[in-house]
């Protein structure tokens, strides 16, 4: 069910990600996988395509491959690598090594927080080219440079492509996907998943049709760097292709690349001159096919994902699974501790909007006791001090790394009053506003402000107005 | 009883040799064109075979799943490396401008 | 010859338990060297001086009391296709001239852990590309036998080495038969191993599915220690197999009485009338020795020319991928990278080499790779099936190594396809992987060498040798 369009023409977002994977060392040599180093350190003789070396699968990359498809709900298949050959300065054999028709997960999806799967073709393994820097030209692109320098520390790295099917129907969904894509892949430790560094990243395949029609010739866009590039990068695509469709052109399928700076995709290259990479299977390695009891050890140590944490967390507070304040708390990974609040006594669904709104600086281990948190809400909840002393009484416990929030908010003079007094209160206002009284008895809602007003004179402040509000409308009945 | 076409045209020997990164003179192309025609119509004796029950051989010793452990082993000496590399600059392997290439 | 030739076994012997000194067998050698090298040229480089350090280490080990290992002192010269580190390793092709390899090969480490000393590295058809060694970029390796006439080919500078007492063993490579036809045409034992058992890591890649490496030598003892010495699985290959080294020493002297040897009716005709008649009376010997004669047909043996010559440039035109200029080796010069490419590889490479990388580019080209590479991937099939049903009924196969003698230089160089037709007998078992030996089992034309080749299934080895062994004996009757 799509209802995103842009002036009636719907939009088809396909989208290829590449991620690094977090082994010690890279997909088919013992060099170190590391970021930014020294250059060209991380070498040996397969890392630099020098003749007589070859390649060994790194065991530890193949279990990272597999979690991530299984966190995918992908098939764990046998599965073989493949040779796809070109030239390129960063490619040290002029090949790289990947898996072409028989990948390692095949057939699983991803479900955004709203709940709309987005199909994944596969996931599969293959190696990071070198890095080149380009000298002379503007701005250290390759047009008008004088001349090119390689670094092969990153060549060999071990990747998984994740290719989405064409599911994705608008820029947000496509941000949606990433997002959520990255929280799925930073759980199960396969990689940190950082686009501003790289060890993310993503390809989108835009076409646009009229609803109904068949699929549109779609462009790939590269050179996409956050997510919010990519939301950008999208609209701006489709734009450009509608606009030509509607001119009475057609769009040329070919590769773009996205300029951050002046917000447009530009033309790359065309189809036209795209090598024929001559797959063939790699005669030097042999067929990967992991047994099912590996298979099942994989899926039984993989955390528990994202998904599922927030519905666990919109389980136990009440709040929407898609809501902002469940989605960022699971982001942040500061779910158990909300659930921690919650089981040393504190109400859950109030720590979840204490942690929503105060904890974007905490990490997933928040220096602040759960068990601190939840005599704060303790003290909330009974009435004992206000929201906004709460608040107040919070910032100090963050300042701290934790405390005694009855100390805290009793040293400040936060003791709320009690609901006697309170009561007491009501009466001697009701006393002094008999007028305010029998208007706001007789359905003048705006009346009850000057009675309110009387009260927190009378009290200094210190009295909750919202237990006050309560406590009038109780008695108006 | 050769074939009287070509199996391969000269057209199709310049694509070749533009994706194989060979910068053949006109006149080796034709010379490599003739030869490599030749040599496919002898190869023609497969034409007729019937294979389509038949699965590819594509390993002479069936192993599965050679795979090694994740720990760092030494890396080459970058000094020994970059010294017999046809040109560096700054720790790094130069080439000239990366123009008309697919990355 | 100017010194008789010495076996592996005895040198090594005889420099451990200190009778010989490792010095004066290396000066022999060298000085056979001396002698007719600049005749035979079997040598892109010899390494004397390196060799003479080894030699004065061995003695002085043997002197200490120390082992200095099963190949003590004996003198291997090694085809220039195997890393050596620090010592140039050129392929015997312009690219690669002058390139000195950062490390050495899993067979080069073997051996020097073994005590060997090497005497330097020999002649081949570029890239192992032939089967003249008339290819070489350095010139032709003459026959030390006849000098008028060539070596054979790939290796021909190892089975010349060998021949000339330049070296009491070498090593070669042996893809379509490199090894085993030069062994055949300059009278001496050459080995093509099973698939998987010797290590191909630091072996320069010519086709990564056929290639193996293996040794030549003056008798078949000799060859079973080398090849025990050699082989073994090794972890930076993925295709190596997982078990020990390949021993066959102890059934050398088993003779062949039981044994059923295989005649193959449907052989390829057209070879030398004196090849047929030496091959004949090498199954009327064996029949006299007590093996028992079996006729079998493999009928898609006369399709594995044309598989090979699919196959093999096909993985040869990716594995030649990466001499580009950009990292090691020859660069010429260029505006850009891709202009640096094609004329770097256009000078870097001879006509053979060349044609064969556009024979397999096309070869696995879009529209083309179901027709070719494809087709010839089955045919490989059929080839393997048709010896496993042979093996059913015979321990060994015996054919000729070569159909003709050694022919002169220039002979064929006009005529690649004569020149591959050199093959025929022994390609198949390359695409098999099977294991197979040359034995020189009396003269042809002229008094040139005839080969006799014993093939066997798959780690047969100890009953190809126990075969082999028996036909040496029977030969020099």
């Amino acid at each position: 069910m799509n209802d995103y369009t842009i002036d009636g023409w719907e939009i088809v977002v396909g989208l290829e990600v590449h991620v690094e994977l977090a082994t010690a060392t890279k997909l088919f040599s013992a060099s170190a996988n590391r970021f930014g180093d020294e250059p060209n350190i991380h070498i040996d003789p397969v890392t630099l395509g020098l003749p007589g070396a070859l390649p060994v699968l790194n065991r530890r990359a193949v279990e990272l491959a597999m979690r991530i498809g299984l966190a995918l709900e992908c098939t764990v298949q046998p599965c073989t690598f493949h040779r796809k050959n070109y030239f390129y300065p960063d490619m040290p054999k002029a090949y790289q090594i990947s898996q072409y028709d028989q990948p390692l997960n095949v057939d699983g999806w991803l479900e955004l927080p709203g709940g709309k799967r987005i199909g994944v073709e596969r996931a599969h393994l293959e190696e990071d080219t070198g890095k080149s820097t380009h000298v002379g030209g503007t701005g250290g692109r390759i047009h008008g440079s004088d001349h090119s320098l390689i670094d092969f520390n990153r060549a060999g790295v071990p990747l998984v492509e994740i290719v989405g099917r064409p599911d994705i129907a608008s820029p947000d969904e496509a941000k949606q996907y990433v997002t959520e894509l990255r929280q799925i892949l930073v759980a199960v430790g396969a990689s940190d998943a950082k686009m501003e560094e790289g060890s993310m990243r993503c390809d989108a395949n835009v076409s646009v049709r009229k609803p109904g029609d068949p699929l549109g010739t779609r462009c790939e866009i590269k050179n996409v760097n956050s997510v919010r590039s990519l939301g950008r990068a999208i609209e701006y695509e489709a734009r450009r292709q509608i606009a030509l469709i509607e001119a009475g052109e057609k769009v040329r399928q070919e590769t773009r690349h996205w300029d951050e700076t002046d917000g447009r995709t530009h033309t790359l290259r065309s189809k036209e001159d795209a090598d024929d990479y001559r797959y063939f299977l790699e005669p030097d390695l042999v067929p990967l096919a992991p047994d099912a009891a590996w298979v099942e050890a994989v899926r039984a140590a993989l955390p528990m994902l994202p998904r599922e944490r927030r519905r666990r967390l919109a389980e136990a507070t009440g709040a929407p699974a898609d809501g902002e304040a469940v989605l960022v708390v699971v982001e942040r990974g500061q779910d158990d501790y909300v659930l921690a609040v919650g089981a040393a006594g504190g109400d859950v669904a109030r720590a979840l909007v204490h942690v929503k709104e105060a904890y974007s600086e905490q990490g997933s281990t928040p220096s602040v006791p759960a068990a601190d948190l939840a005599g704060l809400i303790v003290l909330e909840k009974s009435g004992r001090v206000t929201a906004t002393q709460a608040k107040t009484v919070l910032a100090e416990l963050l300042a701290n790394g934790g405390g005694d929030a009855a100390a805290i908010a009793a040293a400040k003079g936060f003791e709320a009053m009690d609901l006697s007094a309170l009561e007491a209160l009501v009466d001697q206002a009701l006393a002094a506003q008999p007028d305010a009284w029998t208007k706001y008895c007789n359905g003048e809602e705006k009346a009850v402000g000057a009675i309110v007003g009387h009260i927190m004179k009378a009290s200094k402040g210190q009295a909750d107005g919202k237990a006050v509000s309560a406590i009038l409308q109780s008695r108006r009945g | 009883m050769a074939d009287s076409t070509p199996r391969i045209t000269p057209e199709a020997v310049a694509k070749v040799a533009r994706l194989a990164r060979l910068d053949l003179a006109e006149a080796d192309l034709a010379r490599f064109a003739e030869q490599l025609a030749g040599m496919l119509a002898h190869f023609a004796d497969i034409d007729a075979l019937d294979l389509s029950t038949v699965e590819p051989m594509t390993q002479p010793y069936p192993l599965v799943n050679v795979m090694r452990d994740d720990v760092v082993g030494t890396s080459l000496d970058r000094d020994e490396v970059l010294a017999a590399a046809p040109a560096a600059e700054d720790g790094r392997f130069r080439v000239p401008p990366i123009i008309g290439l697919e990355g | 010859m100017t010194s008789a030739p010495v076996s592996v076994a005895g040198v090594a012997a005889a420099e451990r338990s200190g009778e010989a000194s490792a010095v004066e067998v290396l000066e022999r050698h060298l000085a056979a060297i001396d002698a007719r090298e600049s005749d035979v040229h079997a040598f892109n480089l010899v390494t004397a001086d390196s060799a003479r350090v080894t030699a004065e280490r061995v003695d002085a080990d043997v002197a200490a009391g120390r082992d200095p290992g099963p190949l003590a002192g004996v003198p291997i010269a090694l085809k220039d296709n195997l890393c050596t580190r620090g010592v140039p390793t050129t392929c015997s092709s312009r690219i690669l001239e002058g390139w000195r390899p950062p490390y050495d090969a899993t067979v080069v480490q073997r051996l020097a852990a073994a005590g060997a000393v090497f005497v330097g590295k020999t002649n081949l058809d570029e890239f192992a590309m032939g089967s003249s060694t008339e290819n070489s970029a350095f010139g032709v390796t003459r026959n030390p036998l006849d000098t008028s006439r060539v070596a054979g080919g790939s290796s021909g500078g190892s089975a010349a080495a060998v021949a000339a007492s330049f070296a009491a063993a070498s090593l070669g490579s042996d893809t379509g038969g490199s090894i085993r036809q030069p062994a055949a045409l300059c009278g001496v034992v050459g080995v093509k191993p099973t698939y998987g058992t010797v290590s191909r890591y630091g072996l320069v890649a010519f086709a990564s599915s056929l290639d193996q490496i293996g040794p030549f030598t003056n008798d078949v003892r000799d060859a079973s220690i080398l090849l025990e010495a050699i082989s073994g699985h090794d972890p930076l290959d993925s295709t190596s197999i997982p078990r020990g080294p390949v021993t066959t020493t102890d059934v050398l002297d088993r003779g062949v009485a039981g044994l059923r040897v295989g005649r193959i009716i449907d052989l390829p005709g057209g070879s030398d009338p004196e090849v047929e008649q030496r091959l004949a009376e090498a199954f009327d010997a064996l029949r006299a020795a007590g093996a028992t004669i079996v006729d079998v047909e493999l009928p898609s043996m006369k399709f594995g020319l044309t598989a090979y010559y699919l196959i093999a440039p096909a993985e040869a035109s990716s594995n030649l991928a990466r001499y580009d200029g950009v990292r090691y080796g020859m660069r010429v010069d260029a505006a850009d990278t891709n202009a640096m490419y094609g004329a770097t590889r256009v000078a870097g490479f001879g006509d053979e080499v060349k044609r064969r990388i556009m024979l397999g580019t096309y070869a696995l080209s879009a529209g083309y790779f179901d027709a070719y590479y494809g087709k010839a991937l089955k045919v490989r099939r059929l080839i393997h099936d048709d010896f496993d049903r042979a093996y059913a009924k015979a321990d060994v196969l015996l054919t000729p190594t070569s159909p003709v003698v050694a022919f002169p230089v220039g002979a064929k160089v006009d005529d690649p396809l004569s020149m591959y037709l050199c093959d025929v007998f022994t390609i198949p078992t390359n695409l098999a992987g099977h294991p197979a030996m040359s034995v020189p089992f009396g003269t042809g034309a002229d008094g040139l060498p005839v080969g006799v080749q014993v093939l066997a299934p798959t780690l047969g080895e100890p009953v190809m040798f126990q075969v082999a062994a028996e036909l040496e004996r029977l030969a020099t009757r």
